[in-house]
């Protein structure tokens, strides 16, 4: 299977530029998300290595080919679409084999083909239908389908499962990774989900503002996340973010700020000593706050409850800590009510420091 | 009670002026042909003067080589005229289907023929057709071929030529929007599954652009069995009956040959074919819409 490099890759819509020189390098059956909000440009980059936009300046290489000037057809991958874009007038069976057709393959090999596809995907009693009498989940099925008939070493998916329902998006969320697992291709998946990015990506890349913040396993922008952006990215509920300043007393490093005083311990500590009194933004994840009465001032937070949602063994609840809104989860059964103060333990593990003026980690 | 009658009135009533209008302005003349082609009535006559003679007017048509001849004309003009400008209008639409600089002007200029007024095109084309000073046989002329008699031996291929010329750009028009309210994406699937600009034209723009190309082809050919000023100008459907098609052999029964009740029937008869074509428009549409619902009922069972 082939590997992607994206070399200095820029777009440009008139004088608007929306990437900014995106470098990447891909291996062999990796599967590569990239994550951001919308408009960060990660629809435009997957879109630019399938040939559909042009490339304004970079080059992409695929098995160290420059593939930039060529066709999409001529560049050996396969694309599942938000939409499907599935040929309306064409049946599922119709839709699968498209390419083989085009390709002149010999028939007996196409219908094997659209058999085994069609198994694997579980569509084989819908062959004859036309997508407009399919379900979305059926129809993002076809797509699949379409796309595997190919046989093409590089996959492409563009947001595959946002106009699905959640319970729907969480069960082909699991297929793909399944089929992903089988079919071993280099993947290219792009999302703003960052749960679908979590859970199928051997690589992440958060993007943001038409450049790459980020990327590595799902395990290192989760625990070590470089910038803000990053870590209130990753993570739901999201992480909490409070501004603070560096203090050091008596040989213990605190941060202080307005509500709180957290004392750091450990390789944090030593982080954080050389930047004595300066303005950093704390951010601890709502796993990290754990509910506990009896936790020593210095290494909690006293939270006074705003809002609680109910969402069954946990409940997520709104708090304020001084001015800075802060969630966390709780246990469903413990008793809480709205106006009241509870005290949270922090893990001093759990807490990251980043630089309130260019918002990267310490 | 009388309140509740009143409410149920209302919107009848407010509906009355309309409907009486409809009848006076659509029904009455309507009716009035109709009643007319089962007479031997002359223009001198008012139409109660005129003596019942049944269907004798209908079945004189029917075997009426002139009769046949004109409808003949009118088919042939009808059918190469509808087949010809769909190609060239959908072909126009496949070509400039891009974003260019200056796609709006050109689109504008595309559309121009269709807002002459037809008496004015046929004038146009008569002179441009005319066999000396003609533009076509002067330029002809110029690089030595011979002159065409334009609107003599090739009367009908010359009228033909003009109503391309004019509605050509309906078609353009209507396929253009047809092509640019296709699915992009599914546009771009077939690029990445390997169709060549010619294979996306045939497997997935043409099919999906079906629809509206059969009601724009039905469109026009109504209107091809209708036309009559350009003829009228041009050739005034000779030489001999080569180029008299129907509606113009309706206006001259009724104005030369001074026979309303037979220029009433023939105009029944085009009135006949149309209707027949316009049923067989609204069937497509009606069938088109039943299987889209019934799709959609058998989507929603899974």
């Amino acid at each position: 299977m082939p590997t992607i490099h994206l070399d200095k890759l820029i777009k440009r819509y008139g004088d608007v530029q929306v990437l900014h020189g995106i470098e990447l390098e891909m291996a062999d059956n990796e599967f590569t998300v990239l994550v951001g909000p919308s408009g960060c440009g990660k629809s435009t980059t997957l879109r630019m290595v399938a040939g559909l936009e042009d490339v304004s300046e970079g080059e992409i290489y695929v098995d160290g080919k420059p593939v930039s000037h060529l066709e999409p057809k001529d560049r050996d991958l396969a694309m599942v679409f938000q939409d499907y874009a599935l040929y309306p007038h064409m049946n599922v069976a119709q839709n699968i084999s498209f390419a083989l057709r085009l390709a002149k393959r010999p028939k007996p090999e196409i219908d094997a083909k659209v058999r085994e596809v069609a198994d694997m995907v579980g569509l084989t009693e819908f062959l004859h239908r036309k997508p407009g009498a399919l379900s979305g989940g059926q129809r993002q099925r076809v797509a699949m389908a379409r796309a595997l008939a190919k046989d093409s070493g590089i996959f492409l998916f563009d947001e595959p499962l946002s106009n699905l329902d959640a319970k729907l998006r969480g069960q082909m969320r699991a297929e793909l990774a399944v089929m992903s697992q089988r079919v071993q291709k280099n993947m290219l998946y792009v999302t703003h989900d960052q749960i679908e990015a979590m859970t199928l990506a051997d690589r992440i890349v958060v993007m943001h503002g038409g450049y790459i913040q980020q990327q590595g396993t799902p395990e290192e922008l989760f625990k070590r996340p470089i910038n803000k952006f990053v870590a209130g990215f990753l993570g739901s509920p999201p992480m909490n973010f409070l501004n603070g300043q560096i203090d050091e007393r008596s040989g213990a490093i605190y941060v202080v700020g307005d509500g709180f005083e957290v004392e750091l311990e450990g390789a944090k500590a030593d982080a954080a000593r050389q930047h004595s009194s300066k303005n950093i933004i704390l951010g601890v994840r709502p796993s990290d706050l754990r509910f506990d009465a009896d936790a020593p001032a210095n290494k909690s937070l006293s939270l006074n409850v705003m809002v609680s949602e109910y969402v069954g063994a946990q409940s997520v609840l709104l708090c304020k800590c001084g001015s800075a809104e802060v969630m966390v989860e709780l246990n469903s059964e413990t008793p809480v009510a709205l106006g009241q103060t509870l005290t949270f333990a922090v893990n001093p593990n759990g807490v990251h420091l980043f630089d309130q003026d260019n918002e990267t980690a310490l | 009670m009388r309140t509740a009658m009143a409410n149920r009135l209302t919107p009848y009533m407010f509906m009355a002026p309309a409907v009486v209008i409809m009848a006076i302005a659509l029904l009455y003349p309507l009716g009035y042909m109709v009643w007319g082609s089962f007479r031997d009535w002359n223009p001198s006559q008012s139409i109660g003067e005129a003596e019942f003679v049944g269907l004798k007017n209908y079945i004189t048509l029917w075997g009426d080589p002139n009769f046949h001849e004109s409808l003949g004309v009118t088919l042939r003009f009808a059918f190469f005229v509808v087949s010809i400008e769909m190609v060239l209008g959908v072909g126009l639409a496949l070509l400039l289907d891009r974003d260019i600089r200056g796609m709006s002007v050109l689109r504008t200029m595309f559309i121009l023929p269709m807002m002459i007024a037809p008496v004015v095109v046929g004038l146009m084309w008569r002179y441009m057709y005319h066999p000396t000073i003609g533009t076509f046989n002067r330029f002809l002329e110029s690089i030595g071929l011979p002159k065409v008699d334009w609107l003599g031996d090739h009367a009908l291929t010359s009228i033909i030529i003009a109503d391309i010329w004019q509605w050509t750009p309906f078609i353009f028009i209507l396929s253009l929007a047809a092509l640019q309210s296709l699915p992009r994406s599914a546009l771009e699937a077939a690029r990445i599954d390997g169709a060549t600009g010619w294979q996306q034209i045939i497997h997935i723009k043409l099919p999906l652009m079906m629809p509206v190309l059969i009601v724009t082809g039905l469109l026009r050919l109504i209107d091809a069995f209708k036309v009559l000023e350009v003829i009228l100008v041009m050739t005034n459907g000779g030489p001999g009956l080569s180029t008299e098609i129907l509606a113009l052999r309706i206006s001259r029964t009724a104005t030369e040959f001074r026979e309303l009740g037979v220029a009433a029937a023939m105009s029944n008869y085009l009135l006949i074919l149309l209707l027949l074509l316009t049923v067989a428009m609204f069937a497509f549409t009606r069938i088109q819409e039943a299987r889209a619902a019934r799709l959609r009922m058998a989507a929603e069972d899974d």
